[in-house]
């Protein structure tokens, strides 16, 4: 598998252009303040206030290193830098040539070329960026770590065009490992592959595929009779909306009050996707399915979705999170949580999963749609482990966007009134607030 | 079974290229790599800074022996082809050895090109295009005080700037009006000109050569006006021709550089060609052209990986850019696209500022809203975001006029912007 790097990220709409990292860039690499010597550039932009950022990306194929005649550029393989050596330099700035992005510039004061050497792992120019426009993202670190691990779903599953419950599962089970029971109840996972296809399976665990109203029950059993023989077995579903809070709540809740050690992962995407639409307990308000259609009268979801993670908050687990794949550095961080949790009772993962063909979502901004959902606080992320009674949002959002921002991208949406949005604006708030204020008060629920 | 599934032929910029792009594609497929040197592969353009001194001769080496054995490819030195046969998907090496291949990169490059004239053939004289000819260079410089060059481009130029930093008296002597022709207008070459005549080397511009003899303490050079020059050593640096010969006798013509199509696909089955032996169509007016530059021999090489290994991601070729980045004696300078436009064109647009003071000179070229062309001399500009403005064909609308303004700023946010 491919190496994954650091990386900084820019956001263009926190930079207020104060040029606080080409100082601590020149500083760290010249010990001067003068910003001749900044391998990092802000530059202004089109309009007042607009700014830019010309700095070497550490490209994955680097054309500078390409075009160097003399060697002088080479790409790290554990690091992904690609650096520069004075002593091979010749001086002919073909490198300069062959950047789309002036990652790689000529220091008039030196006269010679220069570029970010990611200052050996610590970037100085991320540290001096107190508005936090400029990032230091490690995430690859998790990505090398878990790509080494095995693949337990074979390739080649038919899941819809920018369905992310490939990524999912595929980085789920490389984590749990093969020592892992599935249960797949009906529903989309089930159907892409994972539990079968005449009789072959996507998934190299062994996996089953319960009813919808028996999965927690199922693998609780599964579970107790590995302990009875002695045998520390991971019991692991991955179930639907519908298997979860809706035609499987029974069920769930009932093993999680008795506290089953089982993952049970719901994977959200709001309704009965794969039967052709329909809504389920967690499609929200305004929402269009084909039971909840749009005409002169109705005019999507007339009900709030039920806040089914909220829910599992209240039922004596040993650990509770929402989650989405949007955010899989935090994902990996909660799974391994769960993981430990599950071996002294329940733990419930709620996964946001957009839906590209029952929302009418363009499968490529699926992803991204996942991020808003996140920004609007529609799908807050958070977290809560019964050990220490500690509950906290993983991903703060100080500023939301409005809501309007993630509905407008999503078909199921189109039709919604001022009023409608207004609705879901609110809602929104409420919950949020509502997470807030179990927050403040320490939950100790499993005391 | 053919004994490799990619064989590349020639080991520099355009080979590596293609054969980092065959990996991409395919982590498993043999690959074999050839290359006529003995040595580790090493690049044409850093030997002017090998016979100065710049550069170490023992470590301007672009990969090591470590390298090959990591990427899995078989890399044999000392192996000249002389035959590549389409046909039988066979090359044949000087040595009579035969290889036989499914896919095949001619990656040649090309060497110098000495012209007719009389009596040359008759002269020892120098070139520069291998590690050996750098070193020849360097030793003859030893015992010489002064050197003729045939030849004011690039390489030329290199040349006659290193031996006049070695205490040679130089002079250049070019067939056309200005010094590097093929890359910068009349002014900037004025500019060149002068910062070389500074450092007291001579440029006979417009100044073809009748004859040359070899006489006792080096030769003399004759030109059509009638001057005779003298000097200890001469050398002759007045173009290459592509070294193509391998698939003569199988109807292609490749004298003027192989023609290939826009995944650098020569017409002959199996095999594809890149960088200096080629000619492809120029992202202009589509019309073919010979690059010779090391950045389109990446640029070619790259793509002709791809579309060996049959890379879903593989690009067409956007047609080739003139282009270059040229510094001597401290200055440094670049020439990008359709540079050399004048104001008088129709739709053209010049956009210039020269800065005496500082020797300092810039020209921006507009076809309608999108930059076409761009030079500069002791410019702040980057290169390499301006010639990805002109091959993206950056419509610049209503940012035109600030980019005309602040070229430096305002290309580095709309190159970043378009970031992929
Ligand atoms: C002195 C000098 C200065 C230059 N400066 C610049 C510059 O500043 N900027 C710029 O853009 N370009 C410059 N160039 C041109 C640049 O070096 C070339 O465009 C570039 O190297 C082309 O790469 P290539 O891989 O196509 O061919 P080459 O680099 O020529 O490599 C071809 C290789 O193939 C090998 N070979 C040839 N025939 C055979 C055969 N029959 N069998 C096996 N192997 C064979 C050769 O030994 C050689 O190693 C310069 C060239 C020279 C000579």
């Amino acid at each position: 598998m491919g190496r994954s790097y650091h990386t900084i990220a820019f956001d263009a709409q926190k930079c207020n252009g104060c040029q606080e990292c080409e100082k601590a860039c020149a500083q760290a690499k010249a010990g001067v303040t003068d910003l001749v010597h900044s391998r990092i550039k802000v530059s202004p932009g089109r309009k007042e206030g607009e700014w830019g950022l010309a700095l070497c990306r550490q490209c994955a194929q680097p054309l500078c290193v390409m075009n160097c005649p003399g060697g002088a550029l080479s790409k790290d393989p554990v690091s992904g830098v690609v650096s520069w050596d004075e002593s091979r330099c010749v001086g002919c700035k073909l490198c300069t040539l062959a950047c789309a992005y002036a990652g790689i510039t000529f220091n008039q004061a030196t006269g010679q070329v220069m570029k970010c050497d990611f200052c050996g792992g610590d970037p100085a120019c991320v540290k001096s960026c107190e508005r936090g426009a400029l990032q230091h993202l490690t995430g690859s670190d998790i990505y090398n770590e878990w790509g080494d691990l095995e693949d337990l779903f074979v390739p080649g599953i038919s899941a819809c065009l920018g369905c992310n419950s490939e990524l999912l599962v595929r980085h789920t089970l490389r984590r749990v490992g093969p020592n892992t029971v599935v249960a797949t109840p009906p529903g989309c996972i089930a159907g892409v592959g994972a539990v079968g296809v005449n009789g072959l399976t996507a998934t190299k665990t062994p996996v089953f595929h319960p009813l919808l109203t028996n999965t927690a029950s199922m693998l609780a059993g599964a579970r107790r009779y590995y302990n009875r023989i002695g045998r520390d077995v991971t019991m692991l579903a991955f179930a639907g909306d519908g298997g979860a809070a809706d035609v499987g709540f029974q069920s769930l809740s009932g093993a999680a009050e008795r506290g089953e050690q089982i993952i049970f992962i719901c994977v959200d995407n709001e309704g009965y996707m794969n039967t052709g639409v329909q809504r389920s307990s967690t499609t929200p308000y305004g929402a269009w399915t084909s039971t909840t259609p749009v005409g002169s009268v109705l005019r999507g979801k007339t009900r709030d979705a039920k806040p089914l993670p909220i829910i599992m908050l209240m039922h004596n687990c040993e650990y509770v999170a929402t989650a989405s794949t949007a955010y899989m550095e935090d994902y990996y961080q909660k799974l391994e949580k769960a993981i430990l949790a599950a071996k002294k009772g329940m733990a419930y993962v709620h996964v946001f999963s957009p839906c590209p063909t029952g929302w009418r979502l363009p499968p490529a901004r699926l992803i991204e749609a996942g991020r808003k959902a996140v920004q609007c606080n529609l799908m807050p992320l958070w977290e809560y482990e019964s050990a220490t009674g500690d509950m906290r949002f993983t991903h703060p959002v100080d500023n939301p966007l409005p809501v309007t921002d993630y509905l407008s991208m999503i078909g199921k949406y189109r039709h919604l009134s001022a009023e409608q949005t207004q609705h879901i604006q609110e809602h929104a708030d409420r919950q949020v607030d509502l997470l807030r204020k179990f927050m403040q008060q320490r939950m100790d629920l499993a005391v | 079974m053919p004994d490799t599934k990619y064989l590349i032929v020639g080991s520099s910029h355009a080979g590596l290229a293609a054969l980092e792009a065959i990996r991409l594609a395919d982590a498993e497929g043999s690959i074999t790599l050839l290359s006529k040197e003995g040595s580790l592969p090493y690049s044409p353009t850093v030997l002017p800074y090998v016979f100065s001194g710049m550069a170490d001769a023992d470590r301007v080496f672009l990969r090591e022996d470590d390298y090959f054995k990591q990427m899995g490819v078989d890399f044999k030195r000392g192996s000249a082809v002389t035959e590549l046969n389409a046909q039988k998907g066979q090359a044949v090496l000087e040595t009579g050895e035969t290889i036989g291949f499914q896919k095949a990169l001619l990656a040649t490059g090309a060497r110098p090109q000495v012209p007719k004239i009389e009596g040359l053939s008759d002269c020892p004289f120098q070139v520069l295009r291998t590690l050996a000819d750098a070193k020849a260079l360097k030793s003859g410089m030893e015992s010489a005080r002064s050197a003729i060059i045939l030849g004011a481009g690039l390489i030329g130029m290199h040349a006659a700037e290193s031996l006049c930093e070695a205490g040679l008296q130089v002079t250049v002597v070019e067939m056309a009006g200005r010094v590097l022709p093929g890359y910068f207008d009349a002014k900037a070459s004025g500019m060149i000109k002068s910062i070389f005549n500074e450092h007291g080397v001579k440029l006979l511009l417009g100044s073809p050569v009748t004859h040359v003899v070899a006489n006792h303490n080096g030769c003399g050079v004759s030109l059509e006006n009638g001057l005779d020059l003298s000097a200890d050593m001469i050398m002759v640096a007045t173009g290459v021709i592509p070294n193509w010969e391998c698939l003569e006798n199988q109807g292609i013509d490749g004298a003027q550089g192989v023609l290939v199509d826009d995944y650098m696909r020569t017409g002959l089955k199996n095999i594809w060609a890149a960088g200096d032996v080629t000619r492809s169509k120029s992202f202009f007016d589509n019309s073919p052209t010979y690059s010779g530059t090391l950045p389109m021999a990446v640029e070619q090489g790259r793509i002709a990986g791809a579309s060996m290994a049959e890379d879903p991601g593989v690009k067409p070729f956007p047609g080739a850019v003139p282009l270059n980045t040229y510094s001597f004696f401290g200055n440094r300078s670049f020439s990008v696209g359709q540079a050399m436009a004048t104001a008088s064109g129709k739709k053209t647009e010049v956009n210039l500022i020269h800065i005496p003071s500082s020797n300092s000179y810039q020209k921006l070229v507009f076809n309608a809203d999108r930059l076409v062309g761009a030079m500069g001399i002791n410019s702040e500009l980057d290169p390499g975001v301006l010639w990805r403005m002109i091959e993206r064909q950056v419509e610049l609308g209503d940012v035109k006029e600030a980019f005309a303004a602040k070229p430096k700023e305002i290309g580095r946010l709309l190159m970043n912007n378009l970031w992929r």
